[in-house]
């Protein structure tokens, strides 16, 4: 690792200073599960880390009318355990599940794998199926856009260079809704060879009136299969679904890599999404 | 340029000049002189680094020193009390848990902390506990069968 200073704000509206005046010179750090080892590598080499694990004020789950917000630092393991999100997002804590191990999830932060960007991150196909927002903030001011407009790119995100991600908001899913959140891995908590986020609502309780499905794992950010989302509206459970499975497989973007190869993963992607939507309309079924 | 580290370990307060670069694993083991905690694949995959912060497990490779100040740390230095083994400990001897002893300090505080959290876990609640801390040498069944047999230990005040 390159020689590097730690600086330690302690508000966000210092960390956003340091950020404006150091830019490209500092790398913010939160949980540095994923940060550590690129700086090991030396894929990156800032001057600065700015730390941001300590600021308590991005440290939050809000139970808000309509919508949960959750701050940028708040542990993955905080979103596992939160009886809250158990009881109105159980795909989210299935998502968690699967992501790393207990120890990655004790130390690294939502808003921290959200703005890495990888391709095979667990919570942004998650949390797009639900309709999540961010919020990002910079000394000139905040906005706000939806997490499917934020990953643009192989490691890249909207965030300006003087920006910080600060909070996630996810609208309550609506009455009759039920999602599944499954990945195929090596072993338990590895990177994805192939993911399917899943939510869908139903019409009373038999027929999918409204179905969203997000790809992880692609060799491009998430990808929501709108043609299977359009394939599986109307379905009921015990009906057939191949079409929706090769809708799916029509719109991944796997790459053949050292997990496996594209015919593999399209393959997966099938198997993923047939299973996902069978769940989904079971736990559904059952709210 | 060094850094003055405030670290808190095994309930002792230390003060060691330290490269910001460093990980909580580096400056247990050469500063600290704790090399109970083993360093191994160095990308957090392993767990052989495994230590407890404010109670919760994590990858001590992964975790820059700096970022550990202010915090009650444990290492598999500071379970047992006046010579007496943790209770986990005892038990992964009496359950021939421990082969070559390399993730044995990762994987007992690993077990510790899901203790501490679920006191009367199931055989499986304890398998996807321990996904963090990888064993070369046992297949996990005696490693297992020991966090159970502490977990239901009836002797010992588990804590």
């Amino acid at each position: 690792m390159k020689p590097l200073e730690f600086l330690e704000p302690r508000t966000l509206e210092e960390a956003c200073s340091l950020l404006s005046e150091h830019k490209e010179d500092a790398k913010l750090i939160a949980g540095g599960q994923t940060l550590r080892p690129i700086l090991r590598h030396r894929l990156l080499a800032p001057k600065y880390l700015i730390n941001i694990k300590g600021l308590s004020e991005l440290d939050y789950i809000k139970e808000l009318p309509g919508e949960l917000k959750s701050g940028a630092i708040t542990t993955h393991r905080t979103i596992e355990t939160s009886p809250f999100i158990g009881r109105k997002f159980p795909m989210l804590v299935e998502m968690e599940r699967s992501l790393g191990s207990v120890q990655i999830r004790n130390w690294g932060t939502i808003g921290g794998s959200l703005a890495h960007a990888d391709p095979s991150g667990d919570p942004a196909p998650a949390l797009i199926a639900l309709g999540a927002k961010v919020k990002v903030v910079s000394t000139r001011g905040e906005r706000e856009f939806p997490l499917e407009n934020f990953m643009t790119g192989y490691l890249e995100t909207a965030l300006e260079a003087d920006e910080i991600l600060t909070e996630i908001t996810v609208p309550y899913p609506a009455p009759n809704s039920g999602g599944a959140y499954l990945k195929e891995a090596i072993k338990a908590g590895d990177i994805g060879i192939a993911t399917v986020a899943a939510m869908i609502t139903l019409n009373g309780k038999q027929q999918v009136k409204e179905a969203k499905f997000v790809l992880g794992a692609q060799s491009t950010p998430p990808i929501r299969a709108t043609q299977a989302e359009r394939a599986a509206v109307g379905k009921r459970a015990g009906d057939n679904i191949e079409d929706v499975a090769e809708a799916a497989a029509k719109e991944a973007r796997p790459q053949t890599d050292i997990l496996g190869s594209v015919e593999y993963k399209l393959e997966l992607v099938k198997v993923l999404i047939k299973r996902a939507l069978s769940l989904a309309i079971a736990r559904a079924q059952a709210t | 340029m060094k850094q003055l580290l405030k670290l808190k370990v095994n309930g002792d307060d230390h003060e060691v000049y330290v490269d910001p670069r460093r990980s909580l694993a580096e400056v247990l083991r050469n500063d600290l002189g704790l090399t109970g905690t083993k360093e191994s694949c160095l990308s957090g995959y392993c767990g052989a680094c495994t230590v407890l912060i404010d109670g919760k497990a994590v990858k001590s490779c992964l975790i820059f020193a700096c970022q550990a100040q202010g915090k009650d740390i444990l290492t598999i230095e500071g379970l047992a009390k006046d010579g007496q083994l943790h209770p986990l400990q005892q038990a992964f001897i009496d359950h021939f848990a421990v082969q070559c002893g390399f993730c044995t300090s990762g994987m007992i505080l690993s077990a510790k902390a899901l203790l501490d959290e679920n006191p009367n876990p199931s055989e499986e609640e304890v398998r996807n506990g321990l996904i963090g801390n990888i064993c070369r040498c046992t297949g996990y069944r005696k490693i297992v069968e020991a966090v159970l047999a502490a977990a239901t230990d009836k002797n010992q005040a588990y804590h």
